[in-house]
């Protein structure tokens, strides 16, 4: 006889053994541990190559002209040129790292340099491109922000807000000021309707160019130097 | 065999038309709220969201299914926990390394697909007790049902709320956005509307049912009392 598949199973279960629970259970975690890792071991390195590409797709966008790109690691207070496939670093802390970009001649243009600041809503993270020569900010990009829609978010791709970013001096520091009163080279023209999220901005790119500077001149001046010989 | 096969297999049809119609998980049972409200504001999205559901649902249901009869009572909770859990990392993994954009704006709501009820909620309430044909109908049934109301929602929301159909620009340049479609007020108003309608067609339908029975005069008049 078939069981009436119609009819929930009436029956009590018959009282299982505390070995039985416990055994279920195990096998349970068991083979969930074995289906996870086979998982994981098959998508990470399909997962890192996106990232790596996501990565170098927003470098060429924020350095223009830029074929080919390095990664800087911040190491005993200077930039040190990591090898191309580096091993990621295990646990610890997360390494302070910036791009130095080269284009088709393999001289060195300038530099991407990731920076995070709250905004409006959660953490804007942005990458942006910096000319040593013309000491000036020459691409910016958000990676990541969940500013408000439609006002917030044309931080991402508003084109007035982003010509801002075509030459903007870092000297003496960046400030941002109304839509329409920008006057000096090292003013950003706020977006009307998002004054916080374009706030944000500047002062992501206040910070983390103060940061980043005086090592960025260090190793460029380095560089001048290799490059004369 | 005391089924003949035709019973049996307009059976596993009912089953699965069930959870795409009459039963709906959330236009008629009103389940699994948090992706239905958060993750619906581009069809993409929504797209993405009911296909991953789909897949946690059809293999925890095809595991619960078939191990119905091995899980002890007193940790089935627990066990479909370990089953879904698992689907579901394995449903991130697959959608961080196949479309990396999807997986960003989904974001969290992936790892939620654990506490979605529609999931835990099929496996205790027919999985468990239902052989593995019927099960799996009742599987693909239901998320299809889910992934085709989270489709309504975010085409609606897509359209009103940025002007584009699966990022395709519909209306040109002069189209102003109701921006606030797409933010979250946006997916009440809209799963709002779409439940008014559905409870108006079942209203409807029934009306029709119930005025063609004999007798209905004399229930309602009953009811009525």
């Amino acid at each position: 006889m078939q069981e009436e598949p119609s009819q929930p199973i009436p029956t009590a279960a018959p009282e299982s053994s505390s070995f039985r629970l416990v055994a279920t259970l195990g096998l349970a975690g068991f083979f969930s541990g074995l289906v996870l890792v086979s998982a994981f071991l098959y998508t990470q390195p399909i997962i890192a190559a996106n990232r790596a590409k996501a990565l170098e797709q927003a470098i060429f966008r924020v350095l223009p002209g830029c074929t080919g790109f390095q990664t800087l690691e911040l190491r005993e207070g200077r930039l040190v040129a990591l090898e191309k496939e580096a091993e990621e670093p295990k646990g610890g802390e997360e390494p302070r790292r910036i791009y130095a970009g080269y284009n088709e001649q393999e001289k060195l243009i300038g530099f991407a340099i990731p920076g995070e600041e709250p905004g409006y809503q959660d953490l804007v993270v942005a990458l942006f491109g910096y000319n040593p020569t013309e000491k000036v900010i020459i691409g910016f990009e958000v990676l990541e922000s969940k500013e408000t829609p439609g006002l917030g978010d044309k931080i991402m791709k508003d084109a007035a807000f982003h010509a801002n970013f075509e030459a903007l001096a870092v000297e003496p520091a960046i400030t941002v000021v109304k839509k329409g009163e920008k006057k000096k080279s090292n003013e950003i023209e706020a977006i009307t309707g998002a004054t916080i999220s374009s706030k944000a901005v500047g002062r992501l790119l206040d910070k983390s160019m103060a940061g980043w500077r005086p090592l960025i001149e260090a190793y460029w001046k380095d560089y001048k130097k290799q490059d004369s010989e | 065999m005391n089924q003949p096969k035709s019973i049996e297999s307009s059976r596993t049809a009912e089953e699965f038309l069930k959870g795409i119609w009459k039963e709906n998980p959330v236009f008629v049972a009103v389940l699994g709220m948090c992706p239905t409200l958060a993750v619906t504001n581009t069809a993409i999205n929504s797209l993405a969201m009911g296909l991953a559901t789909t897949f946690v649902l059809f293999f925890s249901s095809l595991l619960v299914s078939s191990l119905r009869n091995v899980i002890p009572k007193q940790v089935r909770i627990t066990t479909f926990i370990i089953i879904i859990a698992t689907f579901v990392t394995v449903v991130d993994f697959m959608l961080a390394a196949i479309v990396p954009q999807v997986h960003k704006e989904l974001g969290a709501f992936i790892a939620l697909i654990v506490v979605n009820c529609l999931i835990l909620g099929r496996q205790e309430a027919f999985a468990s007790k239902h052989n593995i044909k019927l099960a799996l109908a009742d599987a693909l049934g239901m998320s299809l049902g889910f992934t085709f109301a989270l489709l309504c929602i975010g085409v609606v929301r897509e359209i009103l709320g940025s002007g584009s159909l699966f990022n395709i620009s519909l209306f040109g340049a002069g189209f102003e956005p109701w921006v606030v479609m797409i933010m979250p007020p946006g997916g009440f108003f809209t799963l709002g509307f779409l439940l008014l309608f559905f409870n108006w067609l079942q209203k409807k339908r029934k009306e029709k049912a119930e005025g063609n029975r004999p007798g209905t005069q004399y229930e309602e008049a009953r009811e009525f009392l």
